[in-house]
């Protein structure tokens, strides 16, 4: 169990490092000098050649590789070309509410999820099972960005419950738990809704499958109540690829919340992500980028951990 | 001495057309299926046939009407500028469904010959190959897109070459398992002694195997690159203006929103939720037909 946990770590240092390189790379291949939109309408040579110095520019790419790696080892990710603040500052200022919004909503997704999931797969065909699967196909095709204007558009602006943006009320001196939770609502219930219908079109195949399964009909012949068999023997089962399923929707749960964050002016790492890009703010869209990945392999690796630890067969498998 | 013509006689063609023709007829019973298909060619006739009928420019404003609601003179109403919002819905169409169509086809045809490479290959290329692969996709595309975007600012043509180069993880790696899983088998190993060239062996031999997991692969990827081109819009990125984009409008219907412009919100959203449905359940069709068929 031990090994296999410290396996899998390992392999993933490979990936990480893949990760820094690809990205280094990509940025700088590409067109766009951040020296002259820097300086800006300050442009002159020298000043070029001494900010290009300043900023480890002008050495060859592999070096700048290797620095830019050794100071990430030492939690130093550079300065934004932009906010004169460093890279590590800006994310952790935008991480928290970025994970806020991201693990309240996939929390809530989850558990509609298995709820709509076994009322579908249990009552499949019935009038309800169709409803929801019309639904479903209506929220998996919606785009993010859309349901969003609709959230604001009737729960901001006509029904006024909600803000429409922003994470404190800027005239509130002493802002607290209720009123983050209030800013939070509408960009969470968005990503919960786009992301609900992927989880529950599986988690409704996969009570399919287990209902059909030998131990439970063997639990129904001993004259377990049917809530038993459902909670105990068919619930149980049911989850365990959903843990997968988390750990592989993390890229897809980063992106819609690039778009919310945006809809809703909520300070997020895909907003600070969007507003480097603009000014082609190098070490922001690096730090950024590196982060992200690394969250992604970081969550994969949690899951399968997770789930070796809820399923005894796959530690088994894995350790022989 | 078994020549390669034998070889592939042997595989029996009569049964390989009366299985295509069970798949097309299971395709077509799938009820979503003509949704689906009949809703796309509405989509495509409304972009593409919509404005030979219908002659309002989508880019020269109508200045005595400002943002005004759908009226007899604009039956969708008009932006801030006095664009006839019908004319924009119609035009603005027009390069999401091609570059949403191709980059998935150029995507899948490179994902296809990727991930039968590393397959064939074997060995330490193989585990180069797919470690790039999950390096790549644990980086959220919209992440790279948008990268991209701002850096190049693409056309058409480049705008299908950056999608495509986002879209092709997830299928090389399905064709790789599909590849691993026969190129043992006896037909395959016949081919090779036969002299069979890789290529040849690549596109007579293994693609007909996997072509309707890649067939559904690519539906639902032709659904994925239509929303990221309206979200790269959307996030004021994408295809230059001025040509309207269903995501560009309804990104700047956003500032009309405390006016309560619903005529600019609503069909641009409706549009994209429409062609990601009709999208989505062709691409179920498809899996429906092709995957009972291996049961």
């Amino acid at each position: 169990m031990l090994s296999y946990i410290v396996r899998r770590i390992l392999q993933a240092i490979p990936s990480l490092i893949g990760i820094s390189i690809i990205t280094f790379i990509l940025l700088h291949i590409v067109p766009g000098n951040p020296v002259r939109i820097l300086l800006g309408q300050h442009y002159t040579p020298q000043r070029a050649a001494a900010l290009a110095q300043s900023l480890g520019l002008n050495k060859p790419l592999y070096m700048q590789y290797l620095i830019w790696l050794w100071n990430i080892l030492h939690g130093n990710l550079g300065y934004s070309y932009n906010y004169t603040e460093p890279v590590t500052y800006l994310i952790g200022h935008a991480l928290p509410n970025t994970l806020s919004l991201v693990l309240i909503a996939t929390i809530f997704a989850q558990l509609f999820a298995m709820l709509i999931g076994t009322v579908q797969a249990y009552f499949e065909n019935s009038i309800a099972d169709h409803i929801i699967t019309v639904l479903n196909y209506f929220f998996y095709s919606m785009p993010s960005f859309w349901l969003g204007i609709l959230m604001v558009m009737f729960f901001s602006i006509q029904l006024h419950w909600f803000p429409s943006g922003g994470v404190v009320n800027p005239q509130d001196p002493n802002p607290g738990f209720w009123d983050w939770l209030h800013h939070l609502v509408l960009p969470a219930a968005t990503l919960t809704l786009v992301t609900l219908a992927g989880y529950s079109r599986y988690m409704r195949s996969s009570v399919r499958e287990t209902l059909l399964m030998d131990y439970v009909r063997t639990a129904r012949a001993k004259g377990l109540r049917e809530s038993q068999v459902l909670w105990r023997h068919v619930l149980r089962n049911s989850i365990l690829p959903q843990i997968t399923l988390f750990g592989l929707s993390f890229p897809a749960l980063f992106a819609g919340a690039l778009f919310i964050e945006e809809i809703f002016n909520y300070p997020g790492m895909g907003l600070l992500y969007w507003n480097a890009v603009g000014t082609l703010d190098y070490p922001v869209l690096l730090g950024v980028t590196m982060f992200l990945g690394a969250l992604t392999i970081i969550g994969n690796l949690l899951a399968d951990i997770l789930y070796s630890l809820v399923d005894p067969r796959i530690s088994l498998e894995s350790m022989s | 001495m078994v020549t390669e013509t034998q070889v592939a006689n042997s595989a029996g063609e009569p049964r390989v057309q009366a299985t295509k023709w069970r798949t097309w007829k299971r395709f077509w019973r799938y009820p979503l299926s003509s949704i689906g298909v009949i809703g796309m060619v509405l989509l495509f006739a409304f972009c593409f046939v919509g404005p030979m009928i219908y002659h309002v420019s989508p880019t020269q404003g109508d200045f005595t009407a400002l943002l005004q609601p759908p009226s007899a003179k604009h039956p969708l109403g008009t932006d801030d500028a006095g664009h006839d919002v019908l004319a924009r819905m119609m035009v603005g169409g027009q390069a999401s469904l091609e570059v949403g169509f191709l980059s998935a086809f150029v995507a899948m045809a490179f994902g296809t010959l990727y991930g039968m490479v590393s397959a064939l290959a074997g060995g330490w290329v193989d585990i180069i190959l797919m470690r790039i692969v999950d390096i790549l996709l644990s980086i959220p595309s919209i992440f790279i897109l948008l990268f991209l975007n701002a850096t190049f600012k693409p056309n058409v043509g480049l705008m299908i070459f950056v999608l495509a180069a986002t879209s092709w993880l997830g299928v090389s790696r399905i064709v790789r398992g599909e590849v691993l899983k026969i190129k043992n088998e006896t037909y395959v190993e016949a081919a090779l002694l036969a002299g069979v060239r890789t290529w040849r062996l690549m596109t007579k031999y293994l693609v007909p195997n996997f072509i309707g997991t890649v067939l559904v692969t690519t539906t639902f990827a032709v659904a994925d690159s239509i929303l990221s081109i309206a979200g790269l819009s959307f996030l004021g990125l994408g295809l230059p203006p001025p040509a309207p984009n269903w995501g560009a409008d309804l990104s700047a219907a956003m500032n009309y929103i405390f006016q309560n412009a619903w005529w600019l919100i609503y069909p641009p959203g409706i549009l994209i939720l429409c062609s990601q449905l009709f999208v989505n359940f062709i691409g179920d069709g498809l899996r429906h037909a092709l995957e009972t068929r291996t049961d």
